[in-house]
């Protein structure tokens, strides 16, 4: 009985010094892998912080209103005036299209009281 | 353990035949049971006294140890911990109340050189030349080949540059990590930008600082990283701003002014929504000041909040709403306007003789100088003076720009009468265009005090009052019949029902007195009158319309005009519908007299 627990501690041991040394090397693994992923996101932030810088450029009003002018033909791009607005009845809404005549069959339906003794 | 007993028979019995006291034998024997119980229990206890002790020093030690590890180890940070780590930048950016960008930064090189490890020292030099064509190659040859250790030769590099001075391949031409500040607007509100420079320079760093506007004002809290990378919202609206800045411009041009500036500001809140100052630059690339000459010739110039002008017919506004609160007139009094109006050995000339008497309303509408004097005697100069006081017209101004203590305004030393007379109608009294603009956002709002602002903030508490809602509103109905039927008519703009005042004031000569044929022209604008929301001013600096056959130069005729303009592009963009104007209200029963 005492030999058998003896083993048996000595397994336990065995096993959480292996379990102990894996879980270390595990958590290094993880720690690399962190700080991979941080630089990571602190380059795709800068590249982000660059995109961002571009955007603004390439939006800045006076070029906007460059291309407006160079693509008048096109778009034809005026300033926004007073005479724009208007009220929501003026919007000329597309008239809503009619459903389709289907089977006639179909228009045929079970009242609520009917359907219940129908299998 | 065997036991001894106390009384051990064998003893007691010999003892009892030698005559001896056997009671002496049990003391003996229970003295020593004592003793050895005695011993063990101190055993024990000096066994325990030693387990403790053992357990204090290790505990003393574990923990001193850590202090002494922690005191000596480089700080790290916490490599498991979730990535918090959003600032990137060393400076925050800048962005529009609309979350645009203005201001942010990129990562660039700076190109600095170690001569003693350079090879080719000459040829460096000649294809640095070459590269950079400012760099002079003969000067850049002697500091290579001199007794320098180090120089830098850019402080900031494109990629492609860095390129070719990588492949000039000399291993003495190094680089160093640099951010720089951008404006990607270009000179789009450069002078509430201002600019940044660098600071301390180190090889693998340099500090950026702001050297002017809002970019000095926040410095510090735009390098302060507890704020997390957080950008710098201000009020400013970029599209507002550059429709501004483009009509100004031409209206600039066609007047043939030297020098523009327009002011947006929210009537309630005081939020500057755009300010334009012309000449202007980039602030990318900017300017050094000018060490001579005047420094409001200078493009660095903001004539919004640095430039104090007499701003001239614009201050009749503050004259009759002070009077109107006070009670001393209402919008039909009649007032002598007779001209000229003498006053000791001072003569007050009004543009055109207007008759013998103007009702209130009319001064307002035709711009009587005689007119406003007497109603400011009527006020007194000490009241008149408190009044301008608290519109804020005798101070700096609260904007959170560096420049704005140097728009303080230039008062007169003496308050006399007649100083109080040309007060009322703008002369003796210099202020900047912002200030203009905060005081007649305070009297026209229906009466509360704004202080200006560039941050974009939620909307304030209403400031305490200035002047009588009544009074404000007599005031808009007063500034839209300027522009219906007065000296600003080309202030009219359909749908938006302006109301406004001009102001045009010759310019003061720097050896004393003034010129006769420069002005400062000033059109001070709420739009729409009936329900305000906007306060607009813009000034135009020695304007001339040439259209006609002699120049003319006042407010009336060139900037109304402009402002009009203005407000015809920016109104639809602000999104304030058109509206059909209420009809004014004749025999207005809201005056308390």
């Amino acid at each position: 009985m005492r030999s058998l627990f003896y083993v048996l501690t000595a397994l336990a041991v065995m096993g959480l010094a292996f379990w102990a040394y894996r879980e270390n090397y595990r958590t290094q693994a993880r720690l690399t892998e962190i700080d991979r992923l941080q630089s990571e996101i602190g380059h795709l932030r800068e590249s982000m912080n660059v995109l961002k810088a571009e955007w603004a450029y390439l939006n800045r009003p006076d070029r906007l209103r460059e291309l407006a002018e160079i693509n008048f033909d096109r778009l034809g791009l005026l300033p926004l005036r007073a005479a724009q607005f208007g009220t929501a009845a003026q919007v000329g809404y597309p008239e809503k299209p009619l459903p389709p005549v289907t089977d006639p069959v179909e228009t045929f339906g079970a009242l609520p009281e009917t359907e219940e003794t129908t299998p | 353990m065997i036991r001894t007993p106390l009384r051990p028979l064998a003893r007691i019995l010999s003892a009892r035949d030698r005559g001896e006291n056997p009671d002496a034998i049990e003391r003996e024997n229970l003295r020593l049971r004592h003793e050895a119980m005695r011993d063990k229990s101190r055993q024990r206890a000096e066994g325990r006294l030693l387990v403790m002790g053992l357990l204090f020093f290790s505990a003393f030690t574990v923990v001193g140890a850590r202090m002494g590890l922690l005191a000596a180890t480089d700080p790290v940070e916490p490599r498991a911990a979730a990535s918090g780590a959003s600032i990137l930048a060393q400076r925050a950016d800048i962005v529009d109340r609309e979350g645009r960008i203005l201001a942010t930064n990129l990562v660039t090189h700076s190109l600095y050189a170690q001569p003693q490890s350079m090879v080719e020292p000459e040829r460096a030099a000649v294809e640095l030349a070459a590269i950079f064509p400012d760099l002079d190659a003969e000067r850049l040859k002697d500091d290579f080949t001199g007794s320098r250790k180090f120089l830098w030769i850019k402080k900031k590099i494109s990629p492609e540059q860095m390129q070719a001075v990588h492949d000039i391949g000399d291993p003495g031409l190094l680089f160093g990590p640099r951010e720089m500040r951008i404006y990607p607007n270009g000179a789009l509100a450069s002078h509430v930008l201002g600019g940044a420079s660098f600071g301390r320079e180190g090889v693998h760093s340099a500090e950026v600082i702001g050297t002017a506007g809002v970019e000095k004002t926040f410095d510090g809290w735009l390098r302060d990283p507890g704020n997390g990378g957080q950008p710098l919202q201000l009020s400013i609206d970029l599209g507002i701003q550059a429709t501004i800045e483009e009509v100004l411009a031409g209206g600039m041009k066609l007047m043939n002014a030297k020098g523009a500036t327009a002011i947006l500001m929210d009537i309630h809140s005081g939020e500057v929504v755009a300010m334009a100052s012309l000449p202007d630059f980039d602030p990318n690339t900017r300017p050094q000041p000018a060490l001579k000459g005047d420094p409001s010739d200078s493009p660095l110039f903001n004539r919004a909040v640095q430039g104090v002008y007499e701003l001239g017919s614009t201050f009749k506004v503050f004259a009759i709403a002070q009077a109107m609160d006070l009670g001393l007139v209402n919008p039909e009094t009649k007032i002598a306007t007779k001209s000229p109006m003498t006053w000791g050995k001072h003569r007050i000339r009004d543009f055109h003789d207007y008759g013998a008497e103007l009702s209130v309303t009319d001064i307002i509408v035709k711009s009587s100088n005689i007119g406003t004097a007497r109603v400011a005697l009527m006020i007194g100069g000490e009241r008149q003076k408190a009044f301008l006081g608290t519109l804020g017209l005798l101070e700096p101004t609260a904007i959170e720009m560096v420049e704005a203590p140097t728009g303080k305004p230039i008062l007169p030393r003496n308050w006399p009468e007649i100083t109080t007379m040309t007060v009322s109608y703008g002369h003796g009294l210099s202020a900047s265009p912002l200030h203009l603009a905060a005081a007649y956002a305070s009297v026209l709002n229906g009466g509360t005090k704004v202080v200006p602002t560039i941050l974009k903030s939620p909307m304030p508490a209403p400031g305490p009052r200035v002047v009588s809602e009544e009074t404000s509103s007599i005031m808009r109905t007063m500034l839209r019949a300027v522009v219906t039927r007065g000296t600003a008519s080309f202030g009219e703009v359909p749908g938006y029902a302006v109301g406004g005042k001009t102001g045009s004031a010759d310019k003061a000569k720097p050896t004393g007195g003034y010129y006769k044929d420069r002005l400062i022209a000033t059109f001070a604008s709420v739009f729409p009158a009936h329900d305000p929301e906007y306060v607009m001013i813009v000034t135009l600096d020695e304007p001339s319309e040439n259209s006609g056959s002699v120049p003319r130069r006042t407010a009336g005729w060139t900037a109304v005009p402009v402002g009009a303009e203005i407000i015809r592009r920016v109104a639809p963009m602000l999104g304030l519908r058109p509206e059909v104007e209420p009809p004014v209200q004749h025999g207005i029963t809201l005056v308390r007299n």
